[in-house]
């Protein structure tokens, strides 16, 4: 912890400075082929829409004693032509099993497996039916309403709280982690639920809110810019990132640990196939929410001021200084360069490996071991 | 954190399963197809009404091709069901001819002869015995096999037999209900007298004029017992009609029958419905249900007022029904013009029958008449392993949080994980009491969302945890850097829960069913959160800036002076005690 602690300190004083804003053609080039693969799996594979938006067919069949609701499914599923996990229930007479839409023969043969396995008497005691979507268009088109509305009233919301060009990245970035989490799972192939919908709905307040608490901060650095000729806009808002960095790597950490505990202990290990679709959408969401407020959100803000004639006369003072003042009395100011020479031999390893996300990642996998070595004894005892 | 306690919080259909009914369209026709538009239009109404009974998540699908099949979470839902399935087809027409139906006139045998003469004798109500004689009989008739049917049609029967071949033996019992005037309300009573006033005024009788022959005959043969009330039947709009009063809600009964106008305005013309209680200085003694117009409605219904005021008080004319679904519900007279556009619903509704009623208007009539045909309980359609499964993956994931917090914030990571704790208590309890009140039910999205939301709560601490450790990083003591952190990290924390909570209002707001549910969960998190920062977290951390163990700095404090990297050095090493 007490590099870590030590890194906070530098990240906060701009000692050690990742380059974030200055990357952002990097950034936007993984970015820009992420959704294009994302844009590409959506023509091509599409969405796998489940029972509940499709509609499907339902059998509906007595019961025996002892026949337990996996016993129902199974003998659904072992006709070999039922490919998703249908939906299982137990009425007062019976089960009611609903599977996607299927052809008359694979109904047959449906009714013929469920008849074998289950012991009826004939398999015209399997009662097929066609069943609507239970997830209709109004519910999506209301749905839609509310997001239409929802964006304007935040776009709004984020010029009044902080100023248009905010509020037009925060979009950006919004629709950068919604278009990519849908990819990935147009990619995976899961059936979309209305749980994995109510899952999207989720990521998208939780992109807001993340890119929101960083251009506080950005805000804030920025706010008396102008009047000294020390940084520029940009260097600003890169300072500020790096200010939260920590912040963001914690709060991702700690969002994303239950997710990923659903996610791969819950539907990979324990089976909770259910729960899988939805952890998907969670786990990619937030993690490219916390990637994309960082170095998609910010670096957008920045090339917009940079526009303005305020912030290039601003950054033109800054380098006319750097120029005129060759020798550096403090390695505070200088974003982009500084680093790799200043940063002390602990902390070269993280800060070499030069693409500031991969640092990310690294801070948090290397507690383990130094903790190992150094704070767990005491803090063992403690708890 | 989730599933302790007593009380528990309402489960949604995917989680604890429910009620299904399964409604069947009855053809217009005989023989005729069922559109897939009206079908269509139908899942729609029926959604929305499932919407305006509270979040409950059900689900409407449609089965085969005149099926609609619907799920209600929880079990004993009979009245939500029966809320949905009405067809709620609202008309107001002009009251042409009004007379009683002869069960209703056993409790005022005075009147009952002249009204009776007055049918002309085509009900078997109209047989001129005294009803008292006929009463002990009707009730207690063996031969009547009617004893599934309404009280009203066994009575009816068990009359017309009575009166025409009177047997003895049958009035040895004396389980007859008490007397029918009970069930009528003061104000029914009242109605009543001053219907047999005008009749008597009037001696000619009723005013056929102007009536359709064939209502008419209609109209003699309408007996107003069992099947024969009309409850359920829609009536062709443009037409005249012969329709009976609703039944008395406890005995079954019908007082009234009509034959009505064509209908002046029709239900697709309420703008809003709204339950009213009852109001005893304006004279109303029960639930109403109160109706506001459109403007083209408004104005047809002025002009009407206006026409039946002037026919004065006393003409049966004077009067409008209020037809639902094929019974009258209240027929009021005009006393003058209404140009307001707000019309009343009476119809002896208790507070339930009333909201649910208003509700359904709300939403329109739908467009085909359902019979429901079956309704059984349903299981969970997540089954319990994987529910567990969920959970127990859940609780790990909880758990590493916990893990995390104390290595990297340590002695903070207890304000931290106490943070998440009362929040998730905080949630819980106020998940419990909002199933309580308002119906809420906790689904497997919802309680994903709140998984995420742990993420939100904790990041407003994390922001806390952090400007607090800048500041301590510019050297200042303890206390001074929690109040000028927390002025700080508060700005940060209320922008940002803003933006999630105008998102949950609005989603609220618009949509409907799943969405819906999630919208609430994310609003009431977002809540939660704000105020666990702000009176949780923030106190505590205060107080805690006061010991020693955190105001010096001690290395598992989480505020360290030296690992955090000062830029002036505190003189002071922290002492080695560990208690806080």
């Amino acid at each position: 912890m007490s590099r870590l602690g030590n890194i906070g300190g530098r990240l906060h004083r701009g000692e050690i400075s990742l380059d974030f804003v200055g990357r952002q053609k990097t950034w936007y080039a993984i970015s820009g082929l992420i959704l294009v693969i994302s844009v590409v799996s959506l023509l091509t594979l599409g969405l796998n829409f489940g029972v509940e938006f499709k509609g499907g067919t339902v059998f509906q069949f007595p019961t025996k004693p002892g026949v337990t609701t996996s016993d129902a499914r199974d003998a659904v599923k072992s006709s070999g032509v039922v490919k998703e996990d249908p939906i299982v229930q137990k009425t007062g007479t019976g089960w009611r099993v609903q599977t996607e839409s299927l052809s008359s023969t694979d109904v047959t043969k449906v009714q013929d497996s469920v008849q074998q396995r289950l012991h009826l008497a004939k398999p015209d005691d399997v009662s097929p039916q066609s069943v609507g979507a239970s997830w209709g268009k109004d519910i999506s088109q209301k749905a839609l309403e509310g997001l239409l509305v929802f964006l304007v009233a935040i776009i709004i919301y984020l010029s009044i709280a902080f100023e248009w060009r905010m509020a037009v990245a925060a979009i950006i970035a919004l629709a950068h982690d919604i278009l990519i989490t849908v990819g990935v799972y147009s990619l995976v192939q899961f059936e979309v639920t209305p749980s994995s919908v109510v899952g999207l709905l989720t990521i998208l307040g939780y992109s807001l809110y993340d890119t929101v608490v960083v251009f506080d901060k950005v805000r804030e650095n920025t706010r008396s810019l102008t009047t000294s000729n020390t940084m520029t806009y940009s260097q600003a808002a890169n300072l500020a990132v790096n200010q939260t960095l920590v912040r963001s790597i914690n709060t991702s950490i700690i969002a994303l640990l239950p997710v990923a505990g659903l996610l791969f202990i819950g539907a990979g290990v324990l089976g909770a196939g259910t729960l899988k679709d939805l952890a998907l959408v969670l786990f990619v969401g937030m993690l490219a929410g916390a990637y994309s407020s960082i170095c998609i959100a910010t670096p957008i803000v920045a090339d917009l001021q940079e526009r303005q004639e305020k912030y290039k006369t601003l950054a033109k003072r800054v380098a006319a200084k750097a120029n005129s003042a060759k020798r550096k009395a403090k390695p505070e100011v200088e974003v982009a360069e500084l680093p790799q020479e200043d940063v002390p031999d602990d902390e070269a390893e993280a800060s070499s490996v030069g693409a500031g996300v991969r640092v990310v990642q690294n801070g948090p996998r290397q507690q383990p071991r130094r903790g190992g070595s150094k704070g767990r004894p005491s803090g063992k005892k403690k708890r | 954190m989730f599933w302790q306690g007593q009380k528990k919080p309402k489960l949604a259909l995917d989680l604890a399963g429910g009620t299904t009914v399964t409604l069947t369209a009855e053809p217009t026709k005989p023989g005729a197809k069922i559109g897939d538009s009206e079908m269509g239009q139908a899942i729609k109404i029926m959604r929305e009404r499932v919407n305006g009974l509270g979040v409950s998540e059900a689900e409407v699908t449609k089965q085969g091709n005149n099926v609609i099949v619907v799920q209600v979470p929880g079990q004993g839902q009979e009245r939500v069901v029966k809320t949905i399935g009405t067809t709620a087809k609202l008309e107001f027409r002009q009251v042409l001819v009004a007379a009683p139906v002869g069960v209703q006139q056993a409790p005022t045998p005075a009147p009952s002869p002249t009204s009776t003469g007055k049918t002309k004798g085509a009900s078997p109500s109209a047989s001129p015995k005294p009803s008292g004689s006929a009463k002990p009989s009707g009730s207690a008739k063996p031969s009547a096999s009617a004893s599934a049917t309404p009280k009203g049609r066994a009575l009816a029967e068990a009359l017309t037999k009575a009166s025409s071949t009177p047997k003895p033996s049958t009035s040895a019992k004396p389980s007859a209900r008490p007397s029918a005037s009970q069930s009528l309300t003061p104000q029914q009573l009242q109605q009543l007298q001053q219907q047999l006033q005008q009749q008597q005024q009037q001696s000619t009788g009723e005013d056929f004029s102007g009536v359709d022959p064939a209502v008419k005959a209609q109209f003699d043969k309408l007996t107003c017992t069992g099947n024969d009330v009309g409850q359920g039947r829609t009536l062709d709009p443009a037409k005249q009609a012969a329709v009976c009063a609703k039944p008395d809600p406890k005995t079954h009964k019908v007082d009234y029958k009509f034959i009505l106008s064509p209908a002046k305005i029709s239900g697709e013309q309420v703008t809003k419905a709204q339950a009213m209680p009852p109001d005893p200085q304006n004279g109303r003694v029960q639930w109403v249900v109160s109706l506001d117009l459109n403007g083209t409605a408004t104005k047809s219904f002025a002009t009407f007022t206006q026409q039946a005021a002037a026919l004065g008080e006393n003409n049966t004319r004077n009067h409008f029904a209020i037809v639902l679904d094929g019974t009258v519900y209240s027929w009021p007279g005009v006393k003058e013009a209404i140009t307001s556009g707000n019309a009343q619903i009476e119809g002896q509704f208790n507070q339930q029958d009333a909201t649910d009623l208003a509700n359904v208007l709300k939403y329109g009539a739908l467009p085909l008449k359902f019979n429901q045909s079956s309704i059984e309980s349903v299981s969970a359609t997540l089954g319990k392993d994987q529910l567990t499964a969920g959970l127990l993956a859940g609780a790990i994931g909880l758990g590493l949080v916990v893990l995390y917090c104390l290595f990297y914030y340590r002695g903070l990571g207890f304000v931290a994980i106490s943070s998440l704790a009362v929040a998730g208590i905080l949630t819980y309890e106020a998940v419990v009491l909002l199933g309580k009140f308002i119906n809420f039910r906790m689904s497997l999205a919802g309680i994903a969302g709140a998984i995420v939301a742990i993420g939100i709560t904790a990041d407003s601490f994390v922001v806390f945890f952090e400007r607090l450790r800048d500041e301590v990083r510019e050297g200042r003591t303890l206390r001074t850097a929690v109040e000028r952190g927390w002025v700080r990290a508060r700005r940060t924390i209320i922008v940002a829960d803003a933006v999630s909570f105008i998102a949950a209002l609005l989603l609220y707001w618009f949509a409907i069913g799943g969405v819906k549910g999630f919208a609430f969960t994310l609003g009431l998190t977002t809540l939660i959160d704000v105020v666990v920062v702000f009176f949780f977290t923030k106190p505590m951390v205060t107080l805690l800036a006061r010991t020693k163990f955190f105001g010096r700095g001690h290395r598992f404090s989480g505020l360290d002076p030296t690992t955090l990297g000062v830029t002036k050095r505190v003189p002071t090493r922290p002492v080695g005690t560990k208690e806080a």
